[in-house]
């Protein structure tokens, strides 16, 4: 009977083993797909056991806490906003039975301290509890707030503010704003608001028509193509029959023999549209993705939550090999849709010497010993345009605000580069359907010489025009970040 | 050369040390505050295997060494677990670990000559059978999940398969110790196939028929399944037939499949196996909450008394049953795979000193009893850490030693003292016939 004893046993090792194959298929092989399965509540219950880090404006005023509840083990966390609205937008919120949005879903995993597995062994051998790290953003609270203030009594809409150098984003405000504390209260409601829609972010999903802001774009792509100098002249008449319909200048004022200059200083229509004709579709596709179009920026924002900008046909983006009119897609219209934080993109790289920084919101992470454990490292995202044209630019822009379209935008003492943009919006359902409803627009950076802030603001359905009420808030905005700098 | 009893008190140190840093990590957990109560409960607790060991010491100076101290591990890490679901529990649980000794002691004492066992075989069987039946029994049974596993007698409630289980091993041991001769020479070959002699069959299909009866009327498909492998385990030993064992799967699996469809218990567990998602919040939750806990543990697990057993806040279940039959899933979740690995190891190694004892036993009753007792031992782990990590459909088994439970904890004392009550018999003849490579202890 020994040797069926002996085989009996080898049979028992066989089965023991399966046991340990299964073992390891859910623990490890299978794990991170268990973790994402609906019925799987486990990581949110998890989560809210673990003190999450604040969040933190770079000044230090607190954004975001933990605060405790219950004891033992029944001890879970609940985020507290003490600023409530001021930054629902862009730092979102984290519950465990809401989810996450914004900041505090794209930062979770710094927030709630997820580390390597060995580094999490060494804490348990060390009797360590999990701990989220603090992270310190970009955002000015004083800046952010006159954005916001100053959004409010203008209407919707956005500002976004970075520094060219950097990237760093020091505002990044939505009107109407939302107050993340009332999210486990009110978050049905706030979805069904589809009017306001406080939830949405407008500085980076509001995708609107540019209007003459997008005159940047096209004059950078004339000048860094070659096509033109910023001596080049251009007869612009009052009107121009563009695919059938007039294209017409303000007032139908003719510019003839018109430069860079004049041209960006007055808005002219018409020689903005022939530069874009003349350019063709290549050269103003490859400009506009140079600057960020066409595909979603990199700001460490979820990607759902950052709408791309370009030209649109049925929610699909066009490219260079689509049909697209030419002349008044150089003046920012056509079916052209951009993002506040995409104008901002382009206005700081030409504030930056042509040199496109990645926007990111976050500074640095601050372990729960007060150490810094990384920091944000300025990288370029890319070059749209070279030093020369970012000069030439910035001499056109400037022009805008001294004796241009912009001078709500001046501010005393400070040489401000800029643009205007009113882009008609007519009969636009979310602005209650009336006639003289515009987008209105301002792009800018200063001080013109030595940019420390690239700013785009912009205001739905006012029957307004850009440097009425756009280029106002560009310049409080500015303002209260130089105050400071 | 150590001697076999010094060798088991060598060992038992240890664990008393590893249940006092398991209840020290389970204290700094939950209090931060580390006092020396869990310097207490080690010394509670070595107390009272060192009164065992003594015990062991004078009754049976050759048994096993290592089968008491492996026993005494398992236990302490089970109190250690338990203690993390909840101290009250944790209390009961050393109680019985208490009286599971005492029953322990008395086994030892009282079958001292177990060949005695082999005389009131038909007797054993039949209590073993009742015991199973006792369950349904109008007034004293009791339905728990669906299955009729528990009986309640005024205050004492228990499991009476964990007792069973033991009875239906005797009968097994003593019957094919006689007819195992039988079995093997009147076997005859149809279409290829030996089948053993249908005279001496009979007996057999009443082993199959009480595991179906079992399946329909306990509805435990678990419990079920042991006592068969159990049996087949015995039966291919006993007689060497493999094709007996292919016979006697088939037939299983046969009568599984069609009384699963016919009672509604044991196909809806069968249904849950097989796609759990189907209902994850009712019927499937059970399996998935485990399969869950598993994946949250990972290679190292989380740590002693940092899983989730209930949903914060609330006092429902995130992981039903931890103390009991997902237990397993609780260690894989607190001490990962690496902890899940070195509890499969340690009962791999209990199972191997059993069949070692088998290998050592000079008689037929012995060598098939160790075999028997060691085989339920390794199959009842294997059913529920099966039914746990999906292998195998989950049912009510406990893990011995680990889980919640008195009845578990004290049969397989009793379990225990069986097995070392044949090895001590086996090493002294052994060791005074030089066969053993090691000196028995001299005196007794």
């Amino acid at each position: 009977m020994n040797r069926q004893i002996v085989k009996l046993f080898g049979l028992v090792m066989a089965l023991f083993a399966v046991l340990i194959g299964f073992t390891s298929y859910w623990a490890v092989f299978e794990a991170k797909a268990l973790k994402e399965k609906d019925a799987n509540k486990r990581p949110l219950l998890e989560q809210q056991r673990i003190e999450r880090g604040r969040i933190l404006t770079a000044d230090g005023t607190v954004i975001a806490r933990s605060v405790s509840k219950g004891r033992g083990a029944n001890k879970r966390y609940v985020r507290r906003y003490p600023e409530g609205a001021l930054y629902g937008h862009p730092i979102g919120y984290s519950f465990v039975r809401e989810g996450d949005s914004e900041f505090e879903q794209f930062h979770n995993d710094e927030l709630i301290g997820n580390e390597s597995e060995f580094a999490s062994i060494v804490d348990e051998l060390l009797g360590h509890q999990q701990k989220g790290n603090d992270i310190v953003t970009n955002i000015d609270s004083n800046a952010q707030r006159v954005a916001l203030s100053a959004l409010e009594s203008a209407g919707f809409g956005a500002v976004v503010a970075i520094e060219p150098s950097s990237g760093e984003v020091k505002v990044l405000a939505s009107n109407p704003p939302f107050d993340p504390n009332r999210v486990p209260f009110e978050l049905t409601e706030l979805n069904q608001n589809e009017i306001e829609a406080p939830l949405f972010n407008r500085a980076t999903q509001g995708q609107y028509p540019p209007g003459s802001t997008f005159k940047v774009v096209t004059a950078a792509a004339g000048l860094d193509s070659g096509a033109i100098t910023a001596e080049t002249p251009i007869d612009a008449p009052g009107s121009l029959e563009v695919e059938g319909t007039a294209l017409e200048n303000d007032f139908g004022q003719d510019f003839f023999g018109a430069t860079l200059d004049t041209a960006l200083t007055n808005s002219v229509n018409t020689w903005f549209g022939q530069l874009g004709q003349q350019l063709g579709n290549d050269t103003m596709f490859e400009y506009m993705e140079r600057f960020g179009f066409n595909s979603i920026p990199p700001i460490d924002l979820p990607e759902d939550e950052v709408s791309p900008s370009g030209v649109f046909f049925e929610e699909e983006l066009l490219d260079h090999n689509d049909p697209v009119d030419l002349a008044r897609m150089a003046i920012g219209q056509e079916r052209l849709a951009v993002t506040p934080l995409q104008m901002t993109m382009v206005t700081a790289a030409v504030a930056n010497e042509g040199r496109l920084m990645k926007p990111q919101i976050w500074n640095r992470v601050i372990d729960p010993d007060g150490r810094v454990t990384d920091r944000l490292d300025p990288s370029e995202y890319s070059q749209p345009i070279d030093e020369e044209t970012a000069a030439e630019l910035t001499t056109a822009m400037e022009g805008v605000v001294s004796s241009g379209t912009g001078t709500n935008a001046a501010i005393p003492g400070v040489a401000v580069a800029g643009k205007t943009g009113t882009a008609e919006t007519p009969g636009n359902e979310a602005c209650g359907g009336g006639v003289d409803e515009n987008q209105a627009w301002f792009i800018g950076f200063a001080p013109a010489d030595d940019p420390e802030i690239a700013i785009a603001a912009t205001v739905e359905c006012t029957e307004q025009f850009g440097n009425d009420v756009a280029a106002p808030i560009f310049r409080e905005v500015a303002e209260a970040i130089l105050d400071e700098g | 050369m150590i001697s076999a009893r010094n060798r088991e008190l060598a060992a038992l140190i240890p664990v008393a040390l590893l249940l006092t840093a398991g209840f020290a990590a389970v204290f700094a957990q939950e209090n931060t505050r580390l006092g020396d109560l869990s310097l207490v409960y080690g010394a509670y607790f070595l107390a009272v295997c060192l009164a065992a060991h003594i015990y062991l010491r004078i009754r049976l100076p050759d048994a096993d060494p290592y089968l008491f101290p492996l026993v005494a591990l398992l236990t302490a890490f089970g109190l250690v677990m338990i203690y993390r679901i909840d101290a009250d529990l944790a209390r009961d649980q050393a109680n019985w670990f208490v009286l599971g000794l005492v029953l322990f002691a008395l086994t030892i004492h009282f079958l001292r000559d177990y060949d005695v066992l082999e005389r009131y075989r038909y007797t054993i069987a039949a209590v073993g059978l009742l015991l199973l039946l006792a369950p349904r029994l109008p007034g004293i049974g009791q339905q728990v999940n669906g299955a009729y596993l528990g009986v309640e007698l005024g205050p004492l409630a228990f499991q009476p398969a964990e007792f069973s289980k033991i009875c239906i091993v005797v009968f097994l041991a003593s019957y094919l110790r006689e007819h195992r001769e039988v079995l093997i020479v009147g076997a005859r070959r149809v279409l290829g196939v030996t089948l053993p002699p249908l005279k001496h069959l009979g007996p057999l299909l009443v082993v199959w028929g009480a595991s179906m009866f079992m399946l329909v009327f306990i509805r435990d498909l678990g419990s079920s399944l042991m006592f068969f492998a159990a049996f087949l385990a015995l039966l291919y030993v006993a007689t060497g037939r493999f094709s007996f064992v292919v016979i006697g799967m088939a037939m299983f699996l046969l009568g599984a499949w069609f009384f699963s469809s016919t009672v509604p218990h044991v196909h809806d567990r069968i249904e849950v196996w097989l796609d759990p998602y189907s209902d994850p919040t009712e019927s499937g939750y059970q399996v998935l909450q485990s399969i869950f806990a598993q994946a949250d543990g990972g290679l190292f697990g989380k740590g002693f008394g940092q899983a989730l057993v209930t949903i914060p806040g609330s006092n429902d279940a995130l992981l039903p049953a931890a103390q009991t039959d997902t237990i397993y899933a609780l260690i894989v979740n607190e001490l990962g795979l690496f902890g899940a690995c070195g509890v499969v190891l340690i009962y791999l190694l209990i199972t191997a000193r059993g069949f070692k004892i088998a290998l050592l036993a000079a008689d037929g009753f012995s060598k098939l009893l160790a075999t028997g007792l060691t085989a339920v031992f390794a199959i009842q782990a294997f059913v529920i850490i099966g039914g746990v990590t999906r292998v195998i459909p989950l049912t009510g088994v406990t893990l011995p030693f680990i889980s919640y439970g008195g009845s578990s904890i004290v049969a397989n004392f009793v379990l225990l003292a069986l097995l070392l009550l044949i090895s001590d018999r086996a090493r002294r003849e052994a060791g005074s016939s030089g066969r053993l490579g090691e000196p028995a202890m001299g005196g007794s």
